[in-house]
């Protein structure tokens, strides 16, 4: 997911020729206060006229408990926007209370309920220690997110090149994601000119389970398609897998072995993942599945 | 969709001199109608659009007269919109928005 | 003595130029040293004004210059200053090319000392001037291998060249760099002016370097000199030598280049073996990283690469990927000092890399070719001279006669540019013809010239994504939003033409914005 910051017009007009999967245009920190209005103007103009193609269109809005924020899902709801991810989610009702507000303008505007998503981004010790109900609180949430810079502040610590201080936040906000059924995303990496670090990164939290990263240059995309997308040899086994599943329901046998090895259903889903992976990053076609 | 009491009470500035970007100054008119001097790095190619642009916007948000002032550094048509709509209603010191997607 | 009777010698009648009997009036023993003759009887002239006494500079003559110095270049100027004290009128330049710092002629045109002008390009101040109306009679712009073409069969012909040189010997061996009196101003190659030396009636080289003789390697010998004059400055350094020309780090040039190099990979031409030129824009530039990789992979190395040469290919060089590199301007400090010191770098005339009339010229041994461009239309045409707004901005250089040379052409641009669409339906001057140009790079797509049903076949089949011009430009339209058609005067300020002298198309003076 890449980050573009919502006043400046140079880098949301050029934001549509990445191959990042979503695009998240912010109004909340990178923008100053005295300019909240004119980067919500921009950024719904952009939305309604540029053709940002099949990417996923994010919003951070401010805090919908405020004037500015509210205004922010005035605009971005009627502006289509994909998902409202709302920052610094401590506890259940700041998510139920945007909830309610998108509810609101949904209706206002004829548009379907439920239509817009949402995402919470967790940047405080309460919100980490919240995660597994705030994950649970809305329909419209797609997803939860750490937001590392705020919450390293709240811990009373800083960043390091290990990430050890984000270990228990980033482990939380998975399980909670993972026991909701929505996606865990990690968060923004600042050093864009360390490639190594970034990667070692990347590594890092796709073993622990993470859906995606957050990214602030378009330099990174690559590392981090590169680090998602499976082997072809993980590939392979995947495809033999599925193959050896659709043997078996023909053959009416309930039981499942490839190699010698049983293929229970837990293989099955590992297997699925990989492929869903692979034909995501465009490694697998149509053809390569026969 | 009128837009009423849209009254220019002040200067309203919004957008900066970086590339892609567009500077736009709503001033109180000084005649009946809408003033445009604008400066673009793209004058020839799309001076008139702009200008077009520029008026279709202000007068959607029920601006008839104004005295703007632009200085464009090659702003796509929706960066214009976005600048002078803000633009305008900070000079207006009004937080009556209209979202309309055109 | 032999006694000899000419008359009884048979057929003498057609034997030429024998007619008289030798005698020892015919003997010049030359006794001095070289030492000596270096002091005494060199071509070294006191002064400029000197030197253009002696070369029978007339009103009305044509004089040349070439653009090594890029935008360092004091030797115009300085020239141009001592011509227009010493009165002369009229006078035809035909210069290789002109670059911001030659803003001074202006004046000398208006004064009437320049009466028309031959470049591959003009910019700055003096290009908008021209673009509005400043001269009565067009410029004629000609492509590197045109403006040979044209100096060696007698269509321009140079009456005297003034040829800045970093260091010449006394009696004119002229040289880009020197291997033993480096003053540390040195330009690399300068093989747009050997080929002036060699046919221009009267050379004069100015250097501020003159150093012992013989001032070897060479870039012009001392035969096609006639006199040397020392300055004290023939440039600005920061100028003549860039730095190291960088990698780009804006994500949507290397975005190009990395596409660039999957199509090289696809084009059919990618063995070992292969021959290459790379433009000088940033995403061009950058192919080369990419390309690299891929070389290394497979194990394949070029046979040369030609052009305009950078540190970036002279790095692949040096490693073993590039055999030999054949230069006719070297661009930055790392190509100068390679040219210096590297046995299979090197320099080339003009003539060599582009001249049509060569069978083995350069540029035709090209197997690949990557050019950019200010815009390029639905015909694959591409205009590199003028911009969106009809004013004269850039220079032909050798993109005609590359274009045409290699067995692929690849252009690579940005969709927009700001608010300018590259692709548009018409550009706005035809530089390059669409049928030398094979496939168009950009970040959002890669279109393939219909004609080249091969290369569409071979790039399909590595899974590269074409689409159809027209898309391209429809989308740079929706992006940009639709210009107004820029507004010209009858009057014709420019005349292009394209390798063999025909006329490919006409600049026309500007409209001045009246509005109101």
């Amino acid at each position: 997911m890449m980050f573009v910051p919502g006043n400046n017009p140079g880098m949301i007009k050029d934001a549509y020729i990445y191959n990042c999967d979503s695009l998240m245009f912010d109004l909340e920190d990178s923008v100053s206060i005295t300019e909240k209005d004119a980067a919500r103007s921009l950024v719904f103009h952009a939305l309604t006229t540029i053709d940002y193609g099949e990417k996923e269109i994010v919003v951070r809005v401010n805090d919908p408990e405020t004037d500015t924020g509210i205004a922010d899902l005035e605009a971005m709801v009627r502006a289509h926007a994909d998902v409202i991810r709302l920052p610094k989610t401590a506890t259940v009702h700041d998510v139920t209370f945007c909830d309610e507000q998108i509810t609101r303008i949904e209706k206002a505007i004829g548009m379907k309920a439920g239509t817009t998503h949402m995402m919470a981004a967790i940047e405080s010790a309460e919100g980490v220690l919240n995660a597994r109900d705030i994950a649970k609180a809305s329909k419209r949430l797609i997803g939860i997110a750490l937001g590392a810079e705020d919450y390293v502040t709240d811990l009373k610590t800083n960043r390091s090149p290990e990430g050890t201080e984000l270990f228990f936040a980033r482990c939380m906000i998975l399980q909670a994601a993972r026991a909701a059924g929505i996606a865990a995303l990690d968060t923004v990496y600042s050093d864009v000119n360390n490639e190594e670090g970034f990667i070692a990164e990347v590594k890092l939290i796709k073993q622990l389970g993470f859906d995606g990263k957050s990214i602030i240059n378009p330099r990174q995309i690559k590392p981090v398609i590169d680090v998602f997308t499976p082997t072809q040899k993980e590939i392979d086994k995947s495809l033999a897998i599925m193959a050896a599943i659709e043997e078996a329901h023909k053959k009416g046998s309930g039981v499942i072995s490839l190699n010698g090895k049983m293929i229970d259903k837990p293989v099955v889903m590992r297997a699925e993942r990989v492929l869903h992976l692979a034909r995501a990053a465009k490694v697998l076609g149509q053809e390569a599945e026969k | 969709m009128e837009a009423s009491d849209m009254q220019i009470v002040k200067t309203g500035i919004a957008g900066t001199m970086e590339s892609s970007d567009i500077m736009v100054t709503i001033n109180k008119p000084t005649g009946k109608e809408i003033k445009i001097d604008l400066t673009s790095s793209v004058e020839k190619q799309f001076g008139k659009q702009i200008k077009r642009t520029i008026t279709e916007c202000a007068n959607r948000l029920g601006i008839k007269s104004a005295d703007i002032t632009a200085v464009d550094k090659g702003a796509l048509d929706c960066v214009i919109k976005a600048r002078v709509e803000t633009a305008i209603y900070r000079a207006c010191e009004s937080t009556d928005y209209r979202w309309e997607a055109n | 003595m032999k006694k000899i009777d000419i008359a009884s010698i048979p057929h003498v009648s057609e034997l030429e130029g024998i007619k008289k009997v030798f005698d020892e009036s015919d003997v010049y023993k030359d006794y001095k040293t070289c030492r000596e003759r270096e002091q005494s009887e060199n071509k070294i002239v006191p002064s400029l004004e000197e030197a253009i006494r002696r070369s029978g500079l007339k009103d009305g003559m044509t004089i040349s210059f070439h653009h090594h110095f890029r935008d360092g270049d004091f030797v115009l100027n300085m020239v141009m200053d001592t011509i227009d004290r010493m009165g002369f009128k009229n006078l035809t330049l035909a210069a290789s090319s002109l670059t911001t710092i030659h803003e001074p002629l202006i004046e000398h045109i208006k004064n009437g000392v320049i009466h028309r002008i031959e470049t591959s390009g003009m910019r700055g101040e003096l290009a908008e001037q021209v673009s509005r109306g400043l001269m009565d009679v067009p410029v004629v712009f000609r492509s590197h291998g045109g403006r040979a073409a044209a100096i060696e069969s007698g269509l321009l012909k140079i009456d005297v060249a003034f040829l800045g040189a970093p260091s010449c010997d006394a009696f004119g061996n002229a040289n880009g760099y020197s291997r033993d009196n480096d003053t540390g101003v040195i330009c690399g190659s300068m093989g747009y002016a050997k080929t002036d030396a060699q046919y221009a009636d009267k050379v004069i080289i100015l250097t501020d370097n003159i150093v012992p003789y013989p001032n070897v390697p060479f870039g012009i010998p001392e035969s096609d000199v006639d006199y040397v004059v020392k300055v004290d400055k023939i440039g600005d350094p920061a100028g003549i030598m860039s730095g190291a020309t960088r990698f780009t780090k804006n994500p949507k040039e290397l975005m190009i280049a990395e596409t660039a190099s999957d199509v090289i990979e696809a084009s059919g031409c990618f063995e070992d073996g292969f021959s290459i030129q790379m433009g000088t824009g940033g995403a061009s530039l950058a192919t080369a990283r990419f390309l690299r990789e891929k070389m290394l992979k497979k194990n394949i190395k070029a046979r040369f690469a030609l052009g305009g040469i950078t540190g970036q290919i002279v790095q692949l060089h040096e490693e073993g990927l590039i055999k030999k590199i054949l230069d006719v301007q070297s661009f930055d400090l790392d190509a100068a000092k390679s040219l210096k010191d590297n046995r299979f770098h090197q320099q080339i005339s003009a003539s060599y890399y582009a001249s049509p009339n060569n069978k083995g010229t350069a540029a035709n041994q090209l197997d690949i070719v990557i050019l950019s461009a200010l815009e390029v239309d639905t015909d694959f045409n591409v205009n590199v001279l003028t911009g969106s707004d009809g004013v004269i901005r850039g220079a032909i250089g050798g993109h005609q006669d590359t274009a045409a040379g290699a067995a692929v052409t690849i252009i690579t641009c940005p969709l927009t540019r700001g608010r300018i669409a590259t692709i548009v339906d018409h550009v706005n001057t035809i530089v390059t013809p669409g049928s030398t140009i094979d496939v168009v790079v950009t970040d959002q797509g890669v279109a393939v010239n219909p004609r080249r049903t091969d290369l569409k076949t071979l790039l399909s089949k590595a899974g590269i994504h074409l689409v159809p011009i027209e898309e391209l430009k429809e989308k740079a339209m929706r992006i940009v939003g639709e210009p107004a058609p820029i507004e010209y005067t009858d009057k014709v300020v420019g005349v292009v033409t394209y390798r063999n002298s025909s006329v490919i198309d006409l600049i026309y003076q500007v409209k001045d914005s009246a509005e109101e």
